[in-house]
C-alpha cells in the first residue's frame, strides 16, 4: 500500500447518515454518492433518534447500486456475533460482494440498559470487539467455498466434510460474561470469502493487528490528520488501510462554509472552506492515507458540492483509484480473496486431488 | 387510502364471523427443507440474490400479499453431523428483506425471527427500521425455540424451559408493541419502555416513529393449544397447518372462537394455511408432475436418512425400495437437531407402529418416508380450473384468509400459479385484481392496532 507505493491513488468513502428512514431517501443518498464517484458508502449506527438499523440501509442499497462498497457500522459489545455474522455475509450477497464491516465497541450506557446489560467500559470494549470479529471471520470461513456440491448420484446437496465448526470461546480473563458459538454459519461462506473489517483506531491494541482490513484515524484538526495518519501507519506497516476521518462543510449556494449550520461534535479534523480548497487538501492527505472517510455537515448540500467540483478534479490530478466495475470490497482495498482457515492447505502440484 | 372492511373489533361473538369471500396467496422461500427440489435442471441457487429478486417479483406480478422467510439459528444435524441431503444455507431474513425492499413495491415482507435467541429491544428496532424502509409493508412471524442445541450459537446458550416459552414469547412481543408504541405522536408524548422480566431487563428510548402501516403486522406459526391462545391474543395472522378444506373449516371455528375469548372480535385474526401446489392443464398432466415432484424431493437416500433420524442408527445397508428396518432403535427419544417437526416423539413405539402401518399398506422404506414427509394434507394437485374451483369454495365460506405457498423449485416455482391459477381466480371474483394499498395491512384489510397504552388492562396478558 502506500508505505510502499506513495503515489498508488486512494479512495474516497462518504458517511450516508442524515438520508432519513425512508426508503426514497436512502435511494436517493446513495445513488447521489454513487455516480459522484465515491468508492465506499458508510452507514452509522449509533442509536439516534430516526436512525433505521445500519445493515438494513446498505441491503436496501444492494440491488440498486452496482460500483460503490456498502459498509455499515455494527456493535460488537451488546449484539449477538451469531447474528451479526449472517446479517453480514447475507449484506455480502445482496450487494454481489461489496460488503464491509465497521465493527464497533462505543462506551454507551443507554445501549446497554437496552439489553439489561451492565455497560461496559475501557479496554473491556475492545476485547468485546476482538471476539465478535474473531466469531464472523471463523463463522465466515465454516463452509469452504465449494461446500455446496448438489451431488445428485449420492444425493448429497453438501459436503458435510466441507463444514466446519466454530467452536468460539472468549478467552480466559474476558472481562464481561463469556459465551461460546458452535457454528457453522447458516449461510454459506461470503461471496467475498471473509468481509473486509474495520475499526476506529480506539480499538488498536485490543482488537489484534491481524483481524482487520482498515483502522478509521480521527484528529482534533485537519492539520493533525497526516500526522495522526503516519503514526497509525508506523505502527500497523502496510498490510492494513488507514483511513482519515473528515468532517466536512463546504460554502455552498452562495452560502460561505463558516456560516453554515453543522452538528459536528468536535471529535474529528473539520474542514471548512471551498471545494478547490478541500481538494488540494485532500489531494495532500491521500498521498499519506490509505482513503478519507468525508462526514459531511448536510448530507445532500455537501454531496452536490463534492459530485461537482471535488471528486472529478481529485480524480483528473490522478488522486483517486477507479471505481470498482464488478469488483468486491476487497478488490478495492487491495485484497486477496483468502482460502477458507479450515480447508485443506492446497495440494503440492502434480500430486492430484 | 385505507379500506379497513373486515376486521370489526366488535364482532364479539363467534357467531359474528363474516367470510370475507376473497383469498391471499403469501409465497415462503424455504432456504432449509425436502421439499425443494434440488436435483432438477431448472433448479437455482438457494443464495443468489436473483434468485429471491425473481421470486419476490413474480410473486409481486401476482399481486400477492407478502414475501416469507425463515430464520435459521442451527444448522440442521443428522447424527451428528450437518445434514447433507437437503437444500441448506440461507441468508439472515431481514437483511435479505431490505434488499428485496427496494427492488418490490407493494409487496409484503414476513421475516420468521425467534424470541428466544433475539433481544426485544433489538428485534422491535430492527423490525421497524424494515418496516420504515419499505413504506409500511413488513412483518414479524412470531417463533419460539427452547431447546439448547440452538443456544449454543448464542451468548446464553440454553436458558428456556419448553413450558415457559410462550410466556416469555408473549412478555417478549408485548415489550415490541410498548417499542414500536412509545415514539412521540398526537395522541401522546413519546416515552422510555421498561420491563423487566424473569428472563431480560428492557429500558429503551424511543428511537423510531410509525411506519404508514403503524407497526409491523404479527404473523404467528405455533399450533398447539397454547400457540393458538397466543396468536388468539397477539397476531394479526396465523400461519397454520391446516390446508385441508375440512380441517381448515374446523380450525377457522377454533381460532373464531379464541379470539372471542380474547376479547378481540370474531374477525381479528386471519389464517394463511401452508400450502404446496402442484398445476397442469389438465388433471392427469397434474399427477404425472405430481409422481415426479415426489421422486425428486424424496429420494432414496433422503428416504432412509429420514428413518435414521428416528432409529438413531446408521441404515444404510437397508434397501430403500425394500420393507421398514426390523431392527430397534437406539435412542429413547428423538432430538431437535433436524428442526423443531422431529422433536421428542418415542423413538421404539414410533417404529412399531410405523412398522405395522407399512406392512399394512404394503409400502417401502421409500414410499411410506414419502408418505410420511411430504405435504400430503397441504398439497393442491390438478388442473388450474379444478384448483381454482376448490379454492373458491374456501373463499365462499371463509375456511381461510389466503394461502402461504410453498414453491418446490427455485426460482420458477411461482410462474405458473401466477400465470394461470391467479387468473383463473380472479374470474371467479375471489383474488384481488390490484393492491388495495400501499401496506401490508392495507392488503390484508386488516385494522389500524389500537396503541397499547390504551388497551384496556384486562385484555392485555402480562
Amino acid at each position: 500500500m502506500n508505505a510502499e507505493h506513495p503515489n498508488q491513488p486512494g479512495f474516497l468513502a462518504i458517511e450516508l447518515d442524515g438520508a432519513g428512514w425512508d426508503g426514497a431517501d436512502i435511494a436517493r443518498a446513495v445513488l447521489a454518492a454513487e455516480s459522484a464517484g465515491f468508492h465506499a458508502a458508510t452507514f452509522t449506527d449509533a442509536p439516534a433518534p430516526g436512525r433505521v438499523n445500519a445493515v438494513q440501509r446498505a441491503a436496501f442499497a444492494g440491488p440498486l447500486t452496482r460500483t460503490i462498497a456498502l459498509v455499515p457500522e455494527a456493535d460488537t459489545v451488546y449484539t449477538e456475533p451469531f447474528h451479526i455474522s449472517t446479517q453480514l455475509a447475507s449484506l455480502d450477497y445482496v450487494s454481489g460482494g461489496r460488503a464491509g464491516w465497521i465493527a464497533t465497541a462505543a462506551e454507551d450506557p443507554e445501549a446497554a440498559a437496552a439489553v439489561g446489560r451492565s455497560s461496559v467500559t475501557g479496554s473491556a470494549l475492545g476485547q468485546e470487539a476482538a471476539a465478535s470479529i474473531e466469531v464472523s471471520r471463523r463463522l465466515w470461513d465454516s463452509w469452504e467455498d465449494d461446500a455446496v456440491i448438489r451431488d445428485v448420484a449420492t444425493g448429497r446437496y453438501i459436503d458435510v466434510d466441507k463444514l466446519h465448526y466454530a467452536d468460539f470461546e472468549t478467552p480466559a480473563g474476558f472481562p464481561g460474561p463469556g459465551y461460546s458459538v458452535k457454528g457453522p454459519s447458516i449461510i454459506p461462506r461470503p461471496l467475498q470469502g471473509q468481509l473486509p473489517v474495520l475499526v476506529p483506531a480506539s480499538l488498536l491494541g485490543e482488537v489484534p493487528v491481524d483481524a482487520l482490513d482498515g483502522v478509521l484515524v480521527s484528529a482534533p484538526t485537519p492539520e493533525l490528520l497526516a500526522v495522526e495518519v503516519r503514526d497509525v501507519r508506523a505502527r500497523l506497516g502496510a498490510a492494513v488501510a488507514v483511513i482519515a476521518e473528515l468532517d466536512v462543510v463546504l460554502d455552498s449556494r452562495g452560502q460561505a462554509a463558516a456560516s453554515r449550520d453543522t452538528n459536528f461534535d468536535g471529535g474529528r479534523a473539520a474542514f471548512a472552506g471551498s471545494a478547490a480548497s478541500l481538494t488540494d487538501f485532500l489531494a495532500a492527505l491521500l498521498t499519506e492515507a490509505d482513503g478519507v472517510r468525508l462526514h459531511p455537515a448536510s448530507l445532500f448540500v455537501d454531496l452536490e458540492e463534492l459530485g461537482r467540483l471535488v471528486l472529478p478534479e481529485l480524480r483528473r490530478r490522478g488522486a483517486l483509484r477507479p471505481v470498482l466495475r464488478d469488483g468486491t470490497f476487497r478488490d478495492l482495498l487491495g485484497l486477496e480473496r483468502p482460502a477458507s482457515r479450515y480447508a485443506p492447505a492446497a495440494a503440492p502440484a502434480g500430486a492430484g486431488k | 387510502m385505507t379500506q379497513h372492511t373486515r376486521a370489526k373489533s366488535d364482532a364479539s361473538t363467534p357467531e359474528e364471523f363474516r367470510p370475507s369471500g376473497q383469498i391471499q396467496f403469501g409465497v415462503f422461500f424455504q432456504g432449509v427443507n425436502s421439499g425443494t427440489i434440488w436435483k432438477a435442471p431448472e433448479s437455482g441457487s438457494q443464495t443468489d440474490f436473483e434468485s429471491f429478486r425473481r421470486i419476490a417479483q413474480t410473486a409481486e406480478r401476482g399481486l400477492f400479499a407478502a414475501f416469507f422467510l425463515g430464520e435459521g439459528l442451527r444448522l440442521r444435524e443428522h447424527l451428528g453431523r450437518p445434514h447433507a441431503l437437503d437444500v441448506v444455507g440461507r441468508p439472515d431474513a431481514q437483511t435479505m428483506l431490505a434488499a428485496l425492499a427496494s427492488v418490490t413495491t407493494n409487496i409484503g415482507l414476513v421475516a420468521t425471527q425467534n424470541t428466544t435467541y433475539n433481544d426485544p429491544a433489538d428485534l422491535a428496532h430492527r423490525l421497524a427500521s424494515l418496516d420504515l424502509i419499505s413504506g409500511g409493508r413488513a412483518a414479524w412471524n412470531i417463533v419460539t425455540t427452547d431447546n439448547a442445541w440452538t443456544g449454543a450459537n448464542f451468548r446464553r446458550g440454553g436458558y428456556l424451559d419448553h413450558a415457559d416459552r410462550y410466556k416469555h414469547a408473549e412478555a417478549f412481543v408485548e415489550t415490541a408493541k410498548r417499542i414500536w408504541d412509545s415514539w412521540d405522536t398526537p395522541d401522546g408524548p413519546g416515552r422510555r419502555v421498561r420491563h423487566e422480566g424473569q428472563h431480560y431487563t428492557v429500558d429503551v428510548a424511543p428511537r423510531l416513529p410509525r411506519s404508514a402501516q403503524y407497526r409491523p403486522v404479527l404473523f404467528q406459526a405455533g399450533d398447539s393449544p397454547e400457540g393458538r391462545n397466543f396468536a388468539a391474543r397477539q397476531a394479526d395472522v396465523i400461519f397454520s397447518a391446516h390446508p385441508k378444506f375440512d380441517d381448515a373449516v374446523a380450525f377457522r371455528k377454533d381460532l373464531v372462537e379464541r379470539s372471542v375469548a380474547a376479547g378481540r372480535g370474531a374477525n381479528a385474526v386471519q389464517i394463511m394455511p401452508a400450502s404446496e401446489f402442484i398445476l397442469a392443464r389438465t388433471s392427469a398432466e397434474a399427477a404425472e408432475k405430481k409422481e415426479w415432484v415426489r421422486s425428486l424431493q424424496i429420494g432414496p437416500q433422503q428416504a432412509v436418512a429420514y428413518l435414521e433420524q428416528f432409529w438413531g442408527r446408521q441404515l444404510s445397508a437397508y434397501d430403500p425400495d425394500g420393507p421398514l428396518p426390523e431392527i430397534d432403535p437406539v435412542v429413547e427419544e428423538t432430538s431437535e437437531t433436524r428442526g423443531s417437526g422431529f422433536h421428542g416423539a418415542k423413538a421404539r413405539q414410533l417404529a412399531d407402529q410405523w412398522r405395522a402401518e407399512a406392512k399394512d399398506k404394503g409400502l417401502s422404506i421409500r414410499q411410506f418416508v414419502t408418505s410420511k414427509t411430504a405435504r400430503i394434507d397441504s398439497t393442491f394437485t390438478g388442473s388450474y380450473t379444478a384448483v381454482a374451483d376448490q379454492l373458491a369454495e374456501y373463499a365462499r365460506v371463509g375456511a381461510v384468509d389466503g394461502f402461504n405457498i410453498s414453491p418446490w423449485l427455485i426460482p420458477t416455482g411461482l410462474d405458473d400459479i401466477v400465470n394461470h391459477l391467479v387468473p383463473e381466480l380472479q374470474e371467479r371474483g375471489v383474488y384481488p385484481t390490484e393492491y388495495r394499498g400501499a401496506t401490508l395491512r392495507d392488503h390484508l384489510g386488516l385494522e389500524t392496532p389500537v396503541r397499547t397504552a390504551d388497551v384496556a388492562v384486562a385484555a392485555v396478558r402480562t
